[in-house]
């Protein structure tokens, strides 16, 4: 599969690897939540980076904090239509302040992808040899946000009313440099 | 197998319109000249032949829907299909499409 | 009316070009139907049974002159020179072609309107009381709240792929006109023990396959926290609601399963967490909002206008239209006007281009330039001088846009049905037509008084049929077409869903089914200040089975 990521097609690194499989000492990997709450500690012991795979019908909330242990975090979009991981896109960031790389594997269309670069996406994982060009400009088609999200954009309303823009930023955290650097 | 006779419909991607699919493989608006299928393997094959129009975009969702063969040809059975093959609504509206001149 | 900033006229002049996009690559073959549907749906663009249907959102039902004359136009220059008003307040188009949609788009944004979400598995338009800024009875203008929550709702990134729609309505006034608690949200303006404004909300009601009353989750919402509040519910929906079954997707299935005290802790929950955040209302933004809907400079008048009162005593006509199509106006010497789409023998809702055109004109001339659509498929015109009145209505008159209905049987609600929709198991409309002839003498619709008649072509109930007085509802049976008869439903204060009197009619009979029931009422009522629906709740459903099928005893059970 092919990673999108900072506006280009980036080496994928990461494995997904099963519950029952075994785990080397030094590549990334990605376990089930499952996995994770079984044997985090012993996966963090490697000296490799370690990341989470969620199902779309697991909380993203039983992460707590581990997410600032975790270098990535999958989220599912098993069917277009199947909209669940854009919520927890949205708690992973806002809620429990995850930092690392936010990815979206499953099927991903283009016409999404803005949502999911809003919701605090900073990858997504395409079919081989899918063109690129669609899904960037797909973040070039709107300019203007109503709604808060989890992208650091400014929202209508504090561009409306910059006072009490400033007032409020002191409270919720933004997301990482790399969402804003790939959605500028 | 024997079923009930069955005809092949769609609608055309660029309107909507209503189109029924004909043994020469073409779409054609009228009702009679959709080709009737007796037997479930012959309309299971139409209907797959059906797809290239939807590959070509001519056609979306196309379907098997049944008809009642008559003395006076082939007609639908059901309700829908019925108002389907006169391609419009079946009432002429009073007021809906009224374009009199306004007086006073 | 709201007027779009720079912000708004630039984020749907982005979606006309983004949808340009999609459907050019759409006929180009880089996106199968499969792919295209869900992006065409939240444009508005269905599949329907001759052709596609376009629907066009009129946010809260408020449209000004200008509007509605480009609605003319369109349907003039695209469509077959005719549209529909719907049941939630949007108009629809039945006959656009594909390629030319784009185009309609753009004329749409060149007066502040469009197709956003007015299909899909997105949150829809939000509707409120056609009387809003103008009825007496309003504690606040409830279309403040719903233009906040229209810009909140639009391009939410989170919840466009939600496991079904989503529908959001807002009441301002103790008589709920907006049916709110049969919406998957409903808002209600209330005032606290304290005096403060705020809202109630109400969660999980709905009409359809499976019609239920939603339930309070707040009793009442500080108005600063509505959006954040709102976004808890949705994220909570969109996290847990079923997405298995399309016909258990909605979220008064998700509220029924869970119950409605734990559903609102959870909600509760959710909020605490959001509640100080970005979404905290700015009471700069509630202003700015606010501002758009200040009273017109309403003139002062006596509330008595003598030239009213006397064109009232000399053209009966006009008395009779007085009586039924005005409702009072908090304003003296101003009223609220009713204008009918339910001519005798007409589709219900529907208005051609020339008479699109004409209300625009007489918006214009009487009415402030506004005007608005109602849930129950009619149009407003909300501050008209009573001195006016006559005038007004001898233009409507001669559109036959004067018909003295509203409110009686031959005000009649259908959805499109089998004429036009795919998902329809019988066709309403003829049903409509030939009921309103059979009910269009003026005394009999006297006789008879108020009634809510509603007719769904099938059980996605866009007709409402559930919260008519009578309902009727189109089903199939061996492709035939068939109707079942509901009675006693309620959309306002005292919410009810009606209730099935029995074996479905066939399309032959169901008008004189209907002409049974009500004889059944006229002969029985205690007396003519007894309505159809306070009738039936008196006397239940027996009189009316016994009417239609015979005494209890040589009934065969009931065949649905």
């Amino acid at each position: 599969m092919a990673l999108l990521q900072h506006g280009a097609l980036q080496p994928n690194s990461w494995r997904f690897v099963g519950d029952d499989a075994a785990i080397s000492a030094d590549e990334p990997v990605t376990v089930s939540l499952k996995r994770w709450q079984a044997e985090g500690e012993i996966l963090r012991g490697r000296n490799a980076l370690i990341g989470v795979r969620l199902k779309n019908d697991e909380q993203a909330l039983a992460l707590g904090e581990d997410v600032h242990r975790l270098a990535l975090i999958e989220i599912e979009f098993p069917k277009f239509t199947d909209g669940r991981a854009f919520s927890q896109a949205r708690i992973l960031r806002d809620k429990l302040g995850y930092k690392g790389e936010l990815r979206a594997i499953g099927t991903i269309l283009r016409d999404q992808y803005l949502y999911m670069t809003r919701c605090g996406v900073d990858s997504v994982e395409l079919p081989d040899g899918k063109p690129i060009d669609g899904y960037l400009a797909a973040l070039k088609e709107f300019s203007a946000w109503y709604q808060p999200a989890s992208d650091g954009r400014p929202t209508v309303m504090e561009l409306r009313h910059p006072a009490n823009a400033n007032a409020r930023r002191g409270g919720a955290p933004l997301v990482t440099a790399s969402v804003a650097a790939h959605s500028a | 197998m024997a079923t009930a006779p069955q005809m092949v419909t769609a609608n055309r991607l660029s309107d909507g319109a209503v189109v029924y699919f004909t043994s020469a493989k073409s779409w054609s608006e009228n009702f009679t000249d959709g080709a009737v299928w007796t037997d479930k393997e012959s309309a299971d094959t139409a209907l797959h032949a059906s797809e290239e129009a939807v590959k070509a975009r001519l056609v979306i969702g196309p379907y098997l829907f049944e008809v009642a063969v008559t003395d006076a040809g082939p007609k639908p059975t059901s309700a829908r299909e019925r108002i389907r093959a006169d391609h419009k609504p079946t009432f002429e509206p009073d007021q809906g499409s009224w374009t009199g001149p306004i007086a006073g | 009316m709201y007027r779009y900033d720079e912000f708004d006229a630039t984020i749907v002049q982005e979606r006309v070009e983004q949808f340009r996009g999609q459907v050019a690559r759409r006929l180009a073959g880089e996106l199968t139907e499969d792919q295209f549907r869900p992006l065409r749906l939240k444009n508005g663009l269905y599949l329907q049974l001759h052709a596609y249907m376009l629907r066009i959102a009129v946010p809260y039902g408020l449209l000004s002159s200008k509007q509605m004359r480009k609605l003319g136009y369109i349907a003039r220059r695209y469509d077959r020179g005719f549209g529909h008003f719907t049941t939630r307040q949007n108009i629809q188009f039945n006959w656009p072609q594909l390629g030319d949609i784009p185009d309609i788009l753009q004329h749409l944004a060149e007066v502040e309107m469009h197709a956003i979400q007015t299909s899909g598995n997105c949150i829809r338009n939000v509707t409120s009381d056609q009387f809003a800024g103008a009825a007496a009875d309003e504690i606040e203008d409830p279309r403040i709240w719903a233009e906040i929550v229209r810009q909140w709702s639009t391009f939410h990134p989170e919840f466009s792929y939600l496991p079904r729609k989503f529908k959001i309505a807002v009441t301002g006034a103790p008589d709920d006109r907006a049916a709110v608690r049969v919406h998957d949200i409903g808002i209600r303006i209330v005032k606290n023990e304290a005096g403060e404004v705020g809202f109630e909300v109400w969660v999980g009601g709905g009409l359809g396959r499976t019609p239920v009353i939603g339930v309070v989750c707040r009793k009442f919402l500080p108005k600063e926290h509505l959006l954040s509040y709102l976004e808890a519910i949705l994220r909570t929906y969109n996290l847990l609601g079923r997405r298995d079954n399309i016909y258990k997707a909605r979220i008064k299935i998700l509220v029924q399963a869970t119950g409605g005290d734990k559903f609102a802790a959870m909600v509760e929950e959710e909020w605490e967490k959001i509640k100080d955040g970005p979404l905290h209302l700015p009471q700069a933004e509630i202003d700015r909002i606010h501002r758009y809907f200040a009273p017109p400079a309403y003139e002062t008048l006596a509330d008595i206008d003598p030239a009213f009162e006397s064109a009232k005593l000399e053209n009966p006509d006009f008395a009779r239209w007085a009586r039924t199509n005005l409702v009072k106006h908090k304003v003296p010497g101003y009223a609220i006007v009713n204008v009918s789409l339910k001519p005798e023998g007409g589709a219900p809702g529907d208005a051609s281009a020339d008479q699109m055109d004409l209300l625009a004109d007489l918006a214009d001339e009487f009415s402030l330039n506004e005007l608005r659509v109602t849930h129950h498929q009619n149009i407003v015109y909300p501050n008209v001088r009573k001195r006016d009145l006559f005038a007004l209505w001898q233009r409507l008159k001669a559109a036959k846009l004067a018909t003295s209905n509203l409110g009686f049987i031959s005000d009649i609600i259908a959805c499109p049905g089998l004429d036009y929709c795919n998902l329809a198991n019988a066709r309403s409309i003829s049903v409509a037509q030939r009921l309103s002839r059979h009910f269009s003498d003026p005394r009999k619709l006297d006789e008879i008084g108020e009634l809510r008649l509603n007719i769904s072509g099938c059980i996605n109930a866009c007709g409402h049929h559930h919260v008519g007085h009578i309902g009727i509802l189109g089903v199939d049976k061996q492709g035939q077409e068939f109707y079942q008869v509901t009675l006693g439903g309620s959309s306002k204060d005292d919410a009810a869903l009606g209730k099935i009197v029995g074996a479905a009619f066939s399309e032959d009979d169901i008008v004189p089914a209907i002409d049974t029931i009500i004889e059944t009422y006229l002969a029985n009522r205690a007396d003519h200040g007894e309505r159809f629906l306070d009738y039936y709740r008196r006397v239940g459903m027996d009189p009316f089975k016994e009417a239609l099928y015979g005494p209890a005893t040589a009934r065969r059970p009931a065949a649905e």
